[in-house]
C-alpha cells in the first residue's frame, strides 16, 4: 500500500473533485488499458479517493444556529435556533 | 349677526378639534369691524384696520390650525435633491395647482422613500405660512409613492441607476459551491419560510445552518437584512462563529410593498459586494426584487433556495457506491483478464521434454547410422578402385597404341592418294589447255580466209543490185516525166486556153470576181501579158468564159483515165 503520501494530497480535495478524479480512475480502469503495477497503484488511490468521499458525506450533519446580536446588531455568538 | 351665520361654513369646514380655534381667529377678522364702526366717527367705513404684519400673523395662525396634519396627494416637481443644509425644497403639483412643499433634514433621514422628480406621492404633514414673501408652503413629515405604478417606477429607475454601476453584471456572479459545509440564512428566525429550507435541506444533505435573524418588513428591515450579509462576509475562517460559504436571503411571498426592502439600495450593493456565493429568495416565483438582479443566483422560492444550495446525499452515496463498485469490478475484471492471458500461454508454453524430443531424435538416428555410413563408403570406395584397378593392364594400354597406329596409317594412306588424285587431275586439264591452244592459229587463219570471201561475194552481190535499181528507178522516172507533160495546164495553154490572175497573182476562175477596172494579168502558152477589165460585150464575154472551163475538164478527165 502506497498510503504514506497520497492520503494528504485527497484529504484536500472537495467532493467534487475526489468524485470526479475517482470517476476517471474507473473509467480507465474499465477500458482495461492500463498497466498491471499501475492498475493496482490507481485502483488503491480509487478506494483512497471513495473513502474520503463518504467521509465527507458523513461528515455533514445537521446543526442548526441562530446568531446572536449584541446591541448593535454585531454577531456576539450562536445559540441553537427556537423551534427547532 | 349675519356675518356669524356665514362663519358657520367656515367652521365646519375646519378640523373638528380645531374648530374652535378656527373659529375664534375668524371672529377678530369679523367683529371688531362691527366694533370701530360704532366707535370711530372719522372713517367713511367700520372695516377694522391691520398691520401686514397683523394680517400676516392671523393668516399663519389661521392656516396653520386649519391644516396643521393633511395627507396631500400629488406630484413631485422641480425637486433637486436635498439643499445642503440638508433640507429638500420642492413643490407638489396636479393639473391644476402647485403648492410649495419642504422637508426638513430631519424628516429626510426617516423617509422610506427618496423624493424623486415626476413622482406622484402622499405627503403627510402641516400647511405653514411664511409671512415674509406672502408665501404657503407644507411642511412634509412622512412622504410615501402613491400607489404601486409609483413604486415599479422606483424600482425601474434605482435598478437603472445600479445597473449602470454594474452591480447586476453578469462577471459579477459567483458560481456556488457543490457541496456547502456551511449555509448562512438571512431571514426571519420565525415563520414557515426558514422552516421550510430547514427542511428541505435536511431532507437532501444535513448542514450546518446558521440562520442571522432579522426583520424582512417594515421600518429598518433593509438595513438589518444588508447588515447581516455584510455581517456573515465579515465573519473569519475559524472564527467562534463558522463562516458559511453560501448565503441565502429569503423571505415569503407579500404585496409589493411587502417586499420593499429587498428593493432597498443597501441590500441590493450588499448582496452584490458580498464574497460569499448568495442565492436570493424573496417572495414568489413572480415577484422580483432587486437583490434578484444582484444574487449569485435566483431561487424562485425559499425551497428552491435550499435545492440549490445543495446536492442530495442519498444521490451522491449511490454515485460514490456505483464508482466504487465499478472500481472493483473493474480491477478485478483486469486481474481475471492477465490471469486467464498468463494461463492461456503457460498452456501454449511446450515442456522441455518436447523441445528437445526432436533435436535428440535426429541425434539419435544420426549417431546409429553414423558407423554404418562409414563402412558402405568404404565398402564403395573399394569397390570402384577394384574396377578401375582391373582396368589398369599393359596389353590394353598396347592394344590401344595399336588401334590408334592403325588410325593413323589408314589416314596416312587416304591422305596419299588423294593427292596424286589432285595432281593427275590437274595435269590432264593441263594437256587439255595445251592440244586447245596448238590448234588456234590455223583455224584463225581459216576463219579470216572464209570471211574474205564472204566479203568479196557480198561486195560483188552489192553492186550489181544497185546498178539494176538505179536503172529501174531511171525508166520510173522518165515514165513520171512523161506522164507530168501530158498533164500540164501548160499543154492546155498550147491548145489557145489562158489562164487569168489579179493584182496577187491568185487566180481568177469566176467573172464575178472581177471588178470594173481592175487590173489583170493573162498567162498564154508563151507568156504573160497585163490586161485591165473594162467595157467589152456582156454577151461575148459570157460565152468564152463558159466555153473555156469545158474544153479544159476534157484533157484532165481523159489523162485520168
Amino acid at each position: 500500500m502506497t498510503d504514506t503520501a497520497k492520503p494528504a494530497d485527497i484529504k484536500g480535495l472537495s467532493f467534487e473533485q475526489a468524485v470526479a478524479e475517482l470517476e476517471s480512475i474507473v473509467s480507465r480502469l474499465e477500458r482495461g488499458d492500463v498497466a498491471l503495477d499501475q492498475s493496482i497503484a490507481i485502483y488503491e488511490r480509487g478506494e483512497a479517493l471513495k473513502k474520503h468521499c463518504e467521509t465527507l458525506l458523513s461528515a455533514a450533519e445537521a446543526r442548526i444556529e441562530k446568531i446572536r446580536l449584541d446591541r448593535a446588531g454585531k454577531p456576539q455568538g450562536v445559540e441553537p435556533l427556537d423551534g427547532q | 349677526m349675519t356675518g356669524a351665520l356665514t362663519l358657520f361654513p367656515v367652521v365646519a369646514l375646519s378640523p373638528n378639534n380645531r374648530g374652535a380655534c378656527a373659529f375664534r381667529a375668524a371672529c377678530e377678522g369679523v367683529f371688531p369691524r362691527f366694533m370701530t364702526n360704532l366707535f370711530d366717527p372719522d372713517s367713511t367705513t367700520n372695516l377694522y384696520e391691520y398691520s401686514v404684519s397683523e394680517l400676516s400673523g392671523s393668516i399663519k395662525r389661521t392656516v396653520e390650525n386649519a391644516f396643521d396634519h393633511v395627507r396631500l396627494r400629488g406630484e413631485i416637481s422641480g425637486y433637486r435633491g436635498p439643499h445642503s443644509s440638508g433640507h429638500a425644497y420642492f413643490s407638489l403639483k396636479d393639473d391644476r395647482a402647485r403648492i410649495d412643499a419642504v422637508i426638513w433634514k430631519g424628516s429626510f433621514s426617516k423617509l422610506r422613500f427618496r423624493p424623486e422628480e415626476g413622482m406622484e406621492v402622499i405627503a403627510t404633514g402641516k400647511v405653514t405660512t411664511f409671512p415674509g414673501s406672502s408665501k404657503y408652503q407644507i411642511v412634509i413629515e412622512n412622504l410615501e409613492p402613491a400607489g404601486a405604478g409609483a413604486l415599479m417606477a422606483l424600482i425601474e429607475e434605482r435598478k437603472r441607476k445600479l445597473a449602470a454601476e454594474g452591480l447586476f453584471d453578469e462577471g459579477r456572479k459567483q458560481l456556488l459551491p457543490f457541496m456547502p459545509k456551511v449555509i448562512g440564512v438571512v431571514t426571519s428566525p420565525t415563520g414557515a419560510v426558514i422552516r421550510d429550507i430547514l427542511h428541505r435541506i435536511s431532507d437532501r444533505f444535513p448542514v450546518h445552518v446558521i440562520v442571522w435573524p432579522v426583520k424582512v418588513q417594515g421600518e429598518g428591515s433593509g438595513d438589518e437584512v444588508a447588515n447581516a450579509i455584510r455581517g456573515f462576509n465579515a465573519l473569519e475562517d475559524g472564527g467562534p462563529i463558522a463562516r458559511p460559504d453560501l448565503l441565502i436571503v429569503a423571505r415569503g411571498g407579500g404585496s409589493l410593498e411587502d417586499l420593499w426592502s429587498f428593493n432597498d439600495e443597501a441590500v441590493v450593493r450588499a448582496a452584490a459586494e458580498s464574497e460569499i456565493p448568495l442565492i436570493s429568495a424573496v417572495g414568489h416565483e413572480t415577484d422580483w426584487t432587486l437583490i434578484d438582479y444582484a444574487a449569485d443566483v435566483r431561487a424562485p422560492t425559499p425551497t428552491g433556495a435550499a435545492e440549490m444550495a445543495v446536492p442530495v446525499k442519498a444521490d451522491l452515496e449511490a454515485q460514490v457506491a456505483t464508482l466504487s463498485a465499478r472500481l472493483k469490478a473493474a480491477v478485478t475484471r483486469q486481474m481475471e483478464a492477465n490471469r486467464q492471458s498468463v494461463r492461456a500461454l503457460v498452456r501454449a508454453l511446450p515442456s522441455l521434454d518436447q523441445l528437445l524430443a526432436l533435436p535428440q531424435q535426429r541425434l539419435d538416428r544420426a549417431a546409429s547410422s553414423l558407423g554404418r555410413g562409414l563402412e558402405l563408403n568404404t565398402l564403395n570406395k573399394r569397390r570402384a578402385f577394384d574396377t578401375a584397378a582391373g582396368k589398369l593392364r599393359p596389353d590394353m594400354l598396347a592394344s590401344r597404341i595399336a588401334e590408334r597406329r592403325q588410325m593413323l596409317d589408314q589416314r596416312m594412306v587416304r591422305a596419299e592418294r588423294s593427292v596424286e588424285r589432285l595432281v593427275d587431275r590437274s595435269r590432264s586439264r593441263i594437256n587439255r589447255a595445251d592440244a586447245a591452244l596448238a590448234g588456234l592459229p590455223g583455224r584463225l587463219a581459216h576463219e579470216i580466209g572464209r570471211s574474205g570471201d564472204r566479203l568479196k561475194g557480198l561486195a560483188l552481190r552489192a553492186d550489181t543490185a544497185l546498178a539494176t535499181r538505179l536503172s529501174r528507178e531511171r525508166s520510173a522516172l522518165a515514165a513520171h516525166e512523161r506522164m507530168l507533160l501530158s498533164l500540164s495546164y501548160k499543154n492546155v495553154l498550147k491548145r489557145g486556153y489562158a489562164v487569168i490572175r489579179d493584182e496577187a497573182d491568185a487566180v481568177l476562175s469566176s467573172s464575178g470576181a472581177i471588178a470594173e477596172g481592175q487590173a489583170l494579168s493573162i498567162e498564154f502558152a508563151d507568156g504573160r501579158v497585163s490586161a485591165t477589165a473594162g467595157e467589152g460585150g456582156h454577151i461575148a464575154a459570157r460565152p468564152r468564159k463558159s466555153e473555156k472551163p469545158a474544153p479544159a475538164k476534157k484533157p484532165e478527165q481523159g489523162s485520168l483515165f
